[in-house]
């Protein structure tokens, strides 16, 4: 199988360049893109430099961009894609080495909507009870493991990336709010009202498109506009 | 700035159902007309009524183009001076449109 992937080293690479690697898939059983990668790796360049931890779709650490499209090297399987398959970094950040981009901006982001329960009421003696009901409004929000695939595919975030906060970061800004432990919904919702941070989505749905989780953002994000002219901030 | 962002979003909201009912409207006054000609369709806007909506929709459908073009500008125009005379430009084209929508509707 032959795989294009993107080569930078700012150390020692004028520029970025496309090198090409024929690997036997089946000579080193290779089912994901990750398992290619780590192959080409051992057995033939060690110099490839990517991110990678669980293997299985749950840290978000194996981001990438594969024949176009945002997805994680892990959970991406190799018969279903065309060759060659091209493999660049995530779109729009940084780029530290090869396929390993700078997320600091994506960080800074998520730091904004501040993503952590707030509650100005007394605690409790033992924990903050909620109903089935309420935790199920949870249910699409939490799962998100900041892979950034969906921000780093979504061009409001290309062209503002200080000021929007992207999909990423909205769904969890959405996923506090909707929580009922949560008492700063409403400060949480007034401080989004700018023209850039939840409004400079104009609804692509792209971020909804790549989600290796199946979640989608988009949703959240128009539940955070209804809620702002609900609750009249 | 603070409310500016839901406020631009409300304008765009609120001007395009105003624009698509007018839109529609106009479509079923066609369609009720099959020979419709110059007369009938000079005489439609002689109305103060349909003069005041056309200008209401022309004004609502600037404020939605407004909302719309400043959004695409900083997106996509990042030095200063040249974004802010671009938008100088947009602006003055779409206010000079909304005074000659004026001179049209009421030169009938």
């Amino acid at each position: 199988m032959r795989f294009s992937i993107y080569r930078y080293n700012p150390e020692s690479d004028a520029a970025p360049y496309m090198q090409d690697y024929d690997l036997d898939v089946k000579a080193h059983e290779c089912h994901m893109v990750l398992d290619a990668l780590i192959a080409i790796k051992n057995n033939m360049d060690d110099g490839l430099t990517y991110r990678r931890s669980c293997r299985e779709g749950v840290c978000g650490s194996d981001g990438m961009n594969i024949n176009g499209k945002n997805r994680l090297a892990c959970t991406t399987h190799l018969s279903a894609l065309k060759e060659p398959i091209v493999i660049r970094p995530l779109p729009g950040l940084p780029i530290v080495r090869d396929l390993v981009v700078d997320m600091s901006q994506f960080y800074k982001q998520y730091e904004k909507i501040k993503p952590y329960l707030q509650n100005t009421n007394p605690t409790p003696a033992k924990e903050r009870l909620q109903s089935p009901e309420e935790r199920s409004k949870l249910d699409g929000l939490y799962e998100c493991i900041l892979c950034a695939c969906c921000s780093t595919s979504c061009p409001s975030f290309w062209w503002n990336p200080d000021k929007y906060v992207g999909p990423a970061g909205l769904l969890q800004a959405y996923r506090f709010i909707a929580d009922s432990r949560d008492t700063e919904s409403k400060e949480r919702l007034s401080e989004l009202t700018d023209p850039f941070s939840v409004f400079r989505c104009r609804g692509i749905m792209n971020c909804v498109d790549v989600c290796p989780k199946g979640l989608n953002p988009l949703k959240a994000i128009n539940h955070i506009k209804e809620l702002m002219l609900e609750e009249g901030v | 700035m603070v409310n500016s962002g839901l406020r631009d979003w409300l304008y765009q909201r609120v001007s395009a159902i105003f624009m698509a009912v007018y839109s529609l409207g106009l479509v079923v006054y066609v369609l009720a007309h099959p020979d419709l000609a110059y007369y009938e369709w000079h005489h439609l806007f002689t109305y103060m009524s349909m003069k005041v909506v056309t200008l209401l929709f022309v004004f609502l459908l600037l404020i939605h183009a407004w909302v719309g073009m400043w959004t695409v500008i900083t997106d996509y125009i990042k030095p200063f001076v040249l974004r802010l005379m671009i938008n100088i430009v947009i602006l003055l084209a779409l206010v000079g449109f909304f005074f000659q929508t004026i001179l049209i509707l009421w030169g009938i």
